[in-house]
């Protein structure tokens, strides 16, 4: 049998009731992932063996007895660049195309620990850097809603996959949007976490300062569920946040918004904002202020030097630690080399693609001696004042919104050639990382073409609560319909 | 024209941890290659580092030990290189921000005190090490060293010599030890060095080009090496060749006894220091430096006093004994155990030290048991055996380690001073040499040593010879 729409929550009460044991779950998967991902192409590798064993121990534990986990029986697929023992992770990368890591993620551990079932890795773009996941190194992945269209990125195999209806839940990871663009573009629901809300442990690193792992979902509820089994305190990460979790995320998402402060910058609608997107953001104010909420007009000036911090730090961070892949311990090693030193140059110039290639340029120079302070140090100090602003921002409102890209899911191969213009697009999400916010990317409308519009609402440090309740009490009151074409087919 | 030398010196030392600087894996030395290794030491994608706070209190009793103020707050920041045996491509280490600054150390010249200042101390991981294979061109890396903790501690150039370079390098070696920072042992790594070494002329305020030595891994190649630069670099200077003194890396070949250029100034690397992302600043806490300054063992300085005052040793004896930790511990149980001060330091300074240096051993390797040592000195104070007995019982105590009363009871070195057991050979000695006897009495007073040579040969020499002699005498003169 199959489910109309596949919800976490769905799937889960599915396994309670019985209606469907974990190893039918997951069946239906890889069933689901058969029909679309020839067209869809959001995954890197699947784990069939691995999968059906975690769903058998599942239903084993059940009927033991035994107490069962948040996940039970949930099929769910991962980002390729979060560590999972015995199964390849290569980051869409060349260098680590026959990676296989000796240990799980911590997210990994905790999902494995609340029963879920990781079927697969999705794709990305190489070591999660661009915004459209046309930088893998081994595939190009489809948007469900338009197939000549790209899915966002950097974690745009996730979403395409929560998108196709294969899995509910998709792990992502967020160092400038790369949980919340792929969202928006998707149709899903992307949620960035506050900066060591959830463990960094076994992700493999772009930019540590600001890399933060998160669940792409279909609803807000998954979304809170999801973030209940991550976060946490984690000893092997010592940026995790040091406090214990306080009760569940999931709860309190039906207390109403009346009250609610929301902050408008007015710099988050200016010229190159779609006009379709802005128009959304416009009634999406409407809709929040009948729900009862206050939305105002703010200034957030400094927003706008936010993308050329951000692209120094996340790259000068991402030179050191892509600095690792030299060929001498594991990963890409080129056929011919006669010295130390072409051992080297030669795996990182054949292993890389260009824009992993762009970005440690970019970040080599930024740190070098005579240019360190006037790049690295002065995107250092731009970044404090980007946190300031919206901790002072924070102390009368309690969520922001604005839009997640300018632009709406365009045509593959349209910005290839114009890696600036690729950057701009991630506009209006960097400042999220840079001030180590939480921020939810949710579906609020469409174009008329019919592609998918998403918003994001961010909060203070960890106010994901807030920004939960928020999204929750919006998706309810705009009742849009996402599903797409694909997904309906792929729940045949 | 003179010349004056200026030496600074880089300390690297391993500090005493158990467990490496950012994760759980052991710092035990001479595993087998990468068995001491993790996921996180060898920098797998993923790891993250989380800094062993041992590492943090080790460096700041390092720090009060040597005079220096401790910086409050902390960070760390990556050296970005590439090689081999360091796996993430980055050492994790400390730039701007030291934990520890302005210390100084003294040191003894020519019985005139002398303070070296310490300009900063700051905390590192270590590398692997690379083996190469003799014949094949093939290496190996050991990444058991990897992450082992380690402080770098930069001295002020206020060294004027080689000889003031190594007793500061001495003086540092054995403060850390006494602090129970580290065992610093050059033969192992745990302790290294490195040399920056200038000279100018005499009254000159600027420094000239200064030369930095690496490859040093005892205080003697310290001192070979820091005298051949010294006079490599005059030399260039006394034939108009100054210009041929340049700022360079030079690395000291041991077996050429000389120095060889690794790198100049332009092609030195650009490190790109930066804050580590993935650790978050240390703030060191007001309670844990006075809880250091508070738990400090007693240092070398204090020690030397201590013994000069209660055992009558002479400074060059306190000197020796203080300046090896171990030997001085030694000493310490051999007296406590109720030893003679000054005896205890005839052996341990004469014999031991000779055995040590014949066997190639440190105060640490070296077998002997203060215990058994203790006994052997009682037994020759008693009198039980002959201080000549007592070097033959020492020596078979090293070979063996069986104690000092086994040894003569299997040996029969025990000492006749009985006057019973003694009688009987001195009459049957006399009996078999009449003619001496008589010489004796005619007044030829050398016939003496003749007849005790022969009671010594009768007892094997363990008859006591003071004893013998006055018995002897007795009945002559009788």
């Amino acid at each position: 049998m199959t489910m109309e729409i596949v919800s976490l929550k769905s799937q889960r009460d599915m396994w309670i009731k019985k209606e469907m044991s974990a190893t039918e779950l997951v069946e239906d998967a890889y069933r689901r992932i058969g029909a679309t991902e020839r067209k869809i192409n959001a995954y890197l590798h699947l784990c069939q063996d691995e999968a059906l064993k975690q769903a058998k121990k599942v239903d084993e534990k059940r009927s033991q007895g035994e107490k069962t986990g948040l996940l039970a029986g949930v099929p769910l697929a991962v980002k390729d660049n979060i560590c999972t023992d015995g199964i390849v992770t290569t980051c869409a990368s060349k260098m680590l195309g026959d990676f296989i890591p000796p240990y799980d993620a911590t997210v990994v551990q905790k999902i494995n620990e609340a029963d879920g079932v990781i079927i697969g890795k999705t794709n990305m773009d190489e070591f999660a850097m661009g915004s459209s996941t046309e930088n893998s190194g081994f595939k190009v992945t489809a948007n469900p809603w338009d197939l000549e269209r790209v899915p966002g990125g950097s974690s745009g195999g996730s979403a395409a996959a929560v998108a196709a209806e294969t899995v509910s839940l998709a792990l992502g990871s967020d160092t400038g949007g790369s949980i919340r663009q792929p969202a928006a573009f998707c149709g899903v629901v992307g949620l960035k976490p506050t900066y060591g809300r959830v463990s960094r442990s076994g992700l493999v690193a772009f930019a540590s300062s600001l890399d933060q792992i998160g669940p792409l979902t279909r609803n807000v509820e998954d979304s809170a569920l999801a973030l209940d089994v991550l976060a946490g305190f984690d000893a092997m990460d010592a940026t995790s946040f040091p406090e214990e979790n306080t009760g569940s995320f999931a709860n309190g998402l039906e207390q109403s918004l009346k009250g609610l402060k929301v902050a408008l910058p007015e710099e988050y609608q200016q010229e190159g904002l779609d006009k379709e997107i802005h128009q959304t953001l416009n009634r999406t104010v409407q809709e929040l202020k009948a729900l009862g909420a206050m939305v105002e007009t703010v200034s957030l000036p400094y927003s706008a030097a936010g993308l050329s911090a951000y692209y120094l730090i996340s790259s000068a961070e991402a030179s050191s630690n892509l600095a690792r892949f030299d060929g001498v311990r594991y990963g890409y090693r080129p056929e011919k080399f006669e010295t130390l030193e072409e051992l080297m140059v030669n795996s990182r110039s054949e292993g890389f693609g260009q824009e992993v290639k762009r970005r440690i340029m970019l970040g080599t120079y930024a740190l070098s001696s005579g240019y360190y302070d006037a790049y690295y140090q002065r995107a250092q100090k731009l970044r404090k004042k980007i946190r300031e602003q919206f901790e002072g921002l924070f102390q009368q409102y309690d969520v922001v919104l604005g839009p997640v890209s300018p632009i709406l899911p365009f045509v593959r191969g349209e910005k290839m050639d114009d890696p600036l213009a690729m950057y701009l697009a991630d506009v209006y999400t960097v400042d999220v990382n840079l001030a180590e916010l939480p921020a939810i990317s949710l579906p609020c409308g469409f174009s008329e073409s019919g592609l998918p519009i998403g918003l994001q609402l961010i909060a203070r440090h960890f106010g994901e609560s807030t920004l939960l309740r928020t999204a929750y009490q919006l998706e309810k009151s705009l009742n849009l319909d996402l599903r797409n074409k694909i997904g309906k087919e792929a729940s045949k | 024209m003179n010349w004056e030398t200026i030496i600074g010196l880089e300390v690297h030392v391993e500090l005493d941890t158990k467990t490496k600087i950012f994760c759980n894996c052991p710092t035990t030395f001479g595993s087998p290659p990468n068995q001491n290794t993790c996921p996180v030491c060898i920098g797998l994608p993923g790891t993250l580092p989380v800094l062993n706070e041992a590492v943090v209190e080790m460096a700041v009793k390092a720090g009060v030990a040597l005079n220096c103020s401790i910086q409050k707050t902390n960070k760390m920041d990556r050296k970005n290189y590439f090689y081999p045996d360091l796996p993430k491509a980055y050492q994790i280490s400390q730039y701007d921000l030291p934990i520890c600054t302005g210390g100084h150390v003294e040191i003894d010249r020519g019985g005139e005190k002398r303070k070296i200042r310490v300009h900063r101390i700051h905390i590192e991981e270590d590398a692997g090490k690379l083996l190469h294979d003799e014949e094949e061109p093939i290496s190996f890396i050991d990444y058991n060293r990897v992450g082992v903790p380690l402080i770098e501690i930069v001295s002020e150039a206020d060294m004027r010599s080689p000889e003031e370079a190594v007793a500061y390098l001495r003086s540092v070696r054995s403060i850390l030890q006494y602090a129970g920072v580290s065992d610093c042992r050059m033969e192992q790594g745990s302790l290294r060095c490195d040399g920056n070494i200038s000279v100018r002329p005499f009254g000159q305020d600027a420094f000239n080009a200064k030369v930095e030595l690496k490859n040093i891994n005892s205080f003697k190649e310290l001192q070979k090496a820091l005298e051949k630069e010294e006079k490599r670099q005059l030399e260039l200077y006394s034939f108009n060749e100054g210009d041929k003194v340049v700022q360079e890396t030079r690395r000291w070949d041991a077996a050429k006894g000389k120095t060889i250029s690794m790198r100049t100034k332009e092609d030195a690397h650009d490190y790109r220091y930066f804050p580590d992302p993935d650790l978050k600043p240390i703030f060191i806490q007001e309670e844990l430096i006075h809880r250091v300054e508070k738990e400090l063992p007693e240092l070398p300085a204090e020690k030397s006093k201590r013994f000069l005052e209660t055992y009558g040793l002479s400074l060059k004896e306190v000197e020796i004994l203080v300046n090896e930790m171990a030997l001085s511990h030694f000493y310490e149980e051999v007296v406590e155990a109720g030893a003679d001060p000054k005896t205890s330091a005839n052996w341990i300074l004469g014999d031991l030290l000779r055995v040590m240096k014949e066997k190639e051993m440190t105060a640490e390797e070296q077998p002997l048991k203060a215990k058994h040592l203790v006994s052997l000195i009682q037994f020759i104070e008693k009198g039980s055996i002959s201080v000549t007995a007592g070097r033959d019982v020492f020596d078979t105590m090293i070979e063996t380690g069986k104690s000092p009363d086994r040894i003569i009871e299997e040996k029969g070195l025990k000492q006749i001073s009985g006057e019973y057991e003694l009688q009987q050979t001195i009459l049957s000695v006399l009996e078999a040499n009449p003619s001496s006897v008589e010489d004796f009495k005619n007044g030829k007073k050398q016939a003496l040593g003749f007849l005790m040579g022969q009671v010594m040969k009768a007892t094997k020499g363990q008859a006591n010879p003071q004893v013998a002699k006055t018995m002897m005498e007795k009945k002559l003169n009788g």
